[in-house]
């Protein structure tokens, strides 16, 4: 029969290949199909944005909702930062005081702290003489004038001494301090750095618990996206199924529902961003005028240019990501009536 | 072009809704699919779609089984065939150029090209100089004819149209009808669900009948 000769001709398979190539493939360039791929992609792009603009309202509470997910992770993260900072601005208290005898003048306290200094296990001692010790009592005591009627400086000579390890190893420091405890001028060894350690260890243990609250707050963004996304898809159902029936890929379909993840993760994390420096700026005042009283020290810490870049990076990752896992399982689904 | 081969189409809850059907259709020919409501006509184009899947059997387009084609091949499938709609799903928040357009941006095609075509698809069907409309401003024969625009602007090689003229008065049916029959001229391959008789006896088509789910060899 004729035409089974002419469906044995027909047998190779279909090229999986825009079916219409023989009509344009003189006039349509390599160079061209990239950049009608391209327009196509710029096209999702700002279409999507349109799109996102189009319901100013209901877009502003997904982000809002999204921004204040993004916002805790990051507020966390932030309020860690700074404590941590404040933890290694308190260098000053893993100091070893030395409280030397009364007898100790002092020539022989800076002799001593020379002395000391030569020892391994020492990174750096500050002497703290009688004379300067009463001045900066009589500086900031406020009681300068009445110091006056002492004939006698009742203030010790102090040694500062700061170890060369002072976390990594503490037995070593123990033994430090037993060694300068056994010192014949010392009257009294001082350290108080249990308290140091512990801010360390609970610095450390926040860290683990942003990092998880992190990771359920994305997730938290995920579902939130992937939500709207499946609202978005509803909405504009018939358009999907009509695209599908003319024969659109399902990268063609996704695409401007990806780039309204991407818009919705980017526009929440400039929105987080927001929020979080706004808190700052105004917790920066009362902390830095705090932070006067213990020797000024203390700044707070904004997000800096990467940490800003990473946060909206990984919001509009998260956005993106949000809306392809919904689009993966439902698009499939998809089918007419 | 087109082969059914002992196919059965089962659904679940409705048992064997097409029943061993085997025809074929040479390429250029134009076929009448008709029966009364319920016969399974929509069910057969949908086969040819890939919007379902034999049971059993086989369904042959150019060669190809379309019961194994890759999912990520279906669409170029479709690319190949022109599908018509009895409500025409049409979009409706977009112009008759965009509505027209769609297939062709989905392959890939450049502005000039989509242009061109466009115009050309349009101008077949005689709409030219509607492209800024919205599809509810039109006449229900005028939206059918943009449904059949878009269906053939990728210059398909089999058009299926489902009760195309299912929502139209009879002249309009005819001017629709006519169109069919210059794609036809020009080698398309036509196969029309439809059970408007009169139309069908009037045009003298081959006629495949479907009697719940059998085809009556006539
Ligand atoms: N998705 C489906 N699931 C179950 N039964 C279906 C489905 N689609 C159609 N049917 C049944 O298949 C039969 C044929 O339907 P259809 O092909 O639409 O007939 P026609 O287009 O000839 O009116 C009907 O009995 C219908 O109820
Ligand atoms: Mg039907």
């Amino acid at each position: 029969m004729h035409h089974n000769k002419h469906i044995q001709k027909m047998q190779p398979r279909i090229k999986p290949k825009p079916s219409n190539l023989q009509n344009t493939k003189y006039r349509t360039s390599i160079g061209d199909r990239f950049q009608n791929y391209l327009g196509l992609h710029a096209h999702a792009l700002f279409s999507s944005l349109g799109r996102l603009l189009k319901t100013p309202f209901t877009s502003m509470i997904t982000i809002i909702v999204l921004a204040i997910t993004i916002s805790l992770a990051t507020g966390f993260y932030v309020l860690l930062i700074n404590v941590e900072q404040f933890s290694d601005k308190l260098e000053s208290s893993h100091y070893i005081s030395l409280f030397l005898k009364h007898d100790i003048n002092d020539a022989d306290g800076l002799k001593l702290a020379e002395q000391i200094q030569k020892s391994a296990a020492v990174k750096t001692v500050k002497l703290v003489t009688k004379t300067t010790a009463l001045e900066e009592f009589k500086h900031f005591s406020g009681i300068g004038e009445s110091l006056n009627i002492l004939d006698k400086n009742p203030l010790p000579t102090v040694i500062q001494v700061l170890p060369t390890n002072i976390f990594e190893d503490s037995v070593e420091v123990q033994q430090l301090i037993d060694a300068l405890g056994r010192l014949d001028e010392v009257e009294l060894v001082q350290m108080d750095m249990r308290w140091v350690q512990r801010l360390q260890s609970i610095v450390d243990l926040a860290k683990r618990g942003v990092f998880l609250l992190s990771i359920v707050l994305s997730l938290a963004v995920l579902f939130i996206m992937g939500n709207t996304i499946r609202l978005e898809l509803e909405n504009r159902r018939d358009e999907v199924l009509i695209a599908k029936l003319v024969g659109a890929t399902y990268a063609f379909i996704q695409r401007p529902f990806l780039y309204t993840g991407f818009w919705f993760g980017g526009f929440a994390g400039l929105s987080a961003w927001i929020i979080v420096s706004l808190i700052l700026l105004g917790l920066q005042e009362p902390i830095e005028h705090l932070s006067l009283l213990y020797d000024g020290k203390f700044t707070v810490l904004f997000l800096s240019v990467s940490e800003s870049l990473i946060l909206l990076f990984v919001a509009s990752i998260l956005g993106v990501t949000g809306a392809w896992i919904v689009l993966h399982y439902q698009l499939r689904q998809m089918t007419l009536e | 072009m087109l082969i059914f081969d002992k196919v059965t189409k089962n659904y679940q809850n409705t048992g064997d809704v097409l029943q061993n059907i085997s025809f074929q259709m040479l390429r250029g020919e134009m076929a009448f699919l008709t029966g009364h409501s319920g016969a399974g006509k929509s069910t057969l184009l949908k086969l040819i779609a890939i919007m379902e899947y034999c049971t059993r059997g086989q369904v042959l387009l150019n060669g190809r089984n379309l019961n194994h084609a890759k999912e990520h091949h279906i669409p170029y499938i479709r690319r190949k065939l022109g599908l018509i709609f009895q409500d025409y799903k049409l979009l409706q928040d977009r112009t008759v150029f965009d509505n027209v357009a769609l297939p062709l941006i989905i392959s890939g095609y450049g502005n000039q090209e989509v242009k061109r075509r466009v115009r050309a698809s349009l101008d077949k069907v005689g709409l030219l100089g509607k492209e800024k409309k919205y599809p509810f401003s039109l006449s229900g024969g005028e939206q059918q004819r943009v449904g059949i625009a878009r269906a053939v602007v990728n210059k398909p090689s089999l058009i299926i149209a489902d009760e195309p003229t299912g929502s139209l008065d009879p002249e309009l049916s005819s001017e629709v009808m006519h169109l069919f029959e210059q794609f036809q001229q020009v080698g398309v391959t036509v196969l029309i669900a439809t059970h408007d008789i009169n139309l069908i006896n009037r045009l003298g088509y081959r006629v495949l009948t479907l009697d719940h789910g059998q085809l009556v060899v006539s």
